[in-house]
């Protein structure tokens, strides 16, 4: 992504993690920021991509059932006797 | 044995219980070392209440993460189980070099893999060895932009997303279907990527926590973690239009 001029729809898809890790150059993120400024395609995309984060971050709080634990802490005791 | 001189002391540590008020789970995610130290020494000396402690803290994020590799629930279980066995087995060698959680997540991950490897062997489509050019997939299909011979606008959009929350209704975007959608895109994902987006997004791990434990550059960690996230995006994209339309 070293192409100088306006960067193209397509180009930008593929920066967005980078642009949102603070990864791109001074550079590269003026001409990531130029372009979204004006492109209602992009913005959609880079606020579907924020949601996609965030609601996988989301994923069900599961947790060890209660039985898994107390074989755990079972474990645990017999391997102190041995 | 390594804990053959534990004497029945009185509890070692007594943890606060993690409660969803304001900034405590924060407050822990962000500090991991705060006792963390206190802890493994309490479980180099054998201690119960550190174990179940550790246990307690770490078990949940365990399980998601086993469970992005194994599809069985039983299996995942499993997998935490023998976790903390080779955890038991190598704490007195631990060095602390590596925080506790990336050492344990290292143990996790190397058993995980190995199980689910044993059980692809009947699943087809995962195993399907490291899809041919994975780096070099795009993160959007291309003919969702103009072609290069585009007289005005090569390669800007010709079909653009549209903004999620004004024709979704809340409950679709946040509700079961979207997360199982989730869910499976990500067991679909290549093997490093989906452990990448495993403990980045859905643990929330800092990108260097990241890299320390599974072992990859900053940049390589990026381009796993952005191909991971546009491949969840998409199978999102399919699920939300698929509601417009119907």
């Amino acid at each position: 992504m070293t192409g100088s001029g306006v960067l193209t729809c397509k180009e930008l898809v593929e920066l967005i993690t980078d642009y949102l890790e603070g990864a791109l150059e001074p550079r590269e993120r003026a001409r990531f920021e130029e372009h979204i400024d004006t492109c209602d395609g992009c913005i959609a995309y880079l606020d579907q991509f924020r949601q996609t984060i965030r609601m996988t971050g989301a994923l069900s709080e599961e947790s060890l059932s209660p039985q898994a634990r107390k074989d755990l802490l079972e474990t645990f005791r017999f391997w102190q006797r041995n | 044995m390594s804990f053959s001189s534990v004497s029945p002391r009185g509890r070692f540590v007594t943890l606060p219980p993690v409660t969803e008020v304001d900034g405590v789970s924060d407050f822990l995610s962000q500090a991991p070392g705060v006792d963390e130290k206190e802890l493994l020494a309490g479980l180099q000396r054998g201690d119960e209440a550190a174990f179940a402690a550790l246990v307690d803290r770490y078990a949940g994020p365990m399980l998601r993460v086993a469970s992005t590799y194994v599809r069985d629930r039983a299996v995942a279980e499993e997998v935490v189980q023998e976790t903390w066995i080779g955890v038991l087995r190598g704490i007195e060698g631990f060095e602390g070099r590596s925080s506790l959680k990336t050492w344990l997540f290292r143990i996790l991950t190397n058993r995980a893999k190995t199980r689910s490897a044993q059980e692809n062997r009947s699943v087809p489509f995962s195993a399907l060895p490291g899809s041919a050019g994975e780096l070099d997939e795009p993160a959007v299909d291309a003919d969702r932009f103009f072609g290069a011979g585009h007289p005005e606008r090569p390669g800007w959009w010709a079909l653009p997303p549209s903004p999620w929350q004004d024709s979704s209704p809340e409950q679709r975007l946040f509700g079961r279907e979207a997360r199982v959608a989730i869910a499976e895109a990500i067991s679909a994902l290549p093997e490093r990527q989906r452990e990448v987006i495993a403990l980045r997004d859905v643990e929330g791990w800092s990108s260097s926590e990241v890299c320390e434990t599974l072992n990859l550059s900053a940049a390589n960690q990026r381009l796993l973690l952005h191909r991971a996230r546009s491949k969840v995006r998409s199978r999102l994209e399919r699920l939300l239009t698929q509601g417009i339309s119907a």
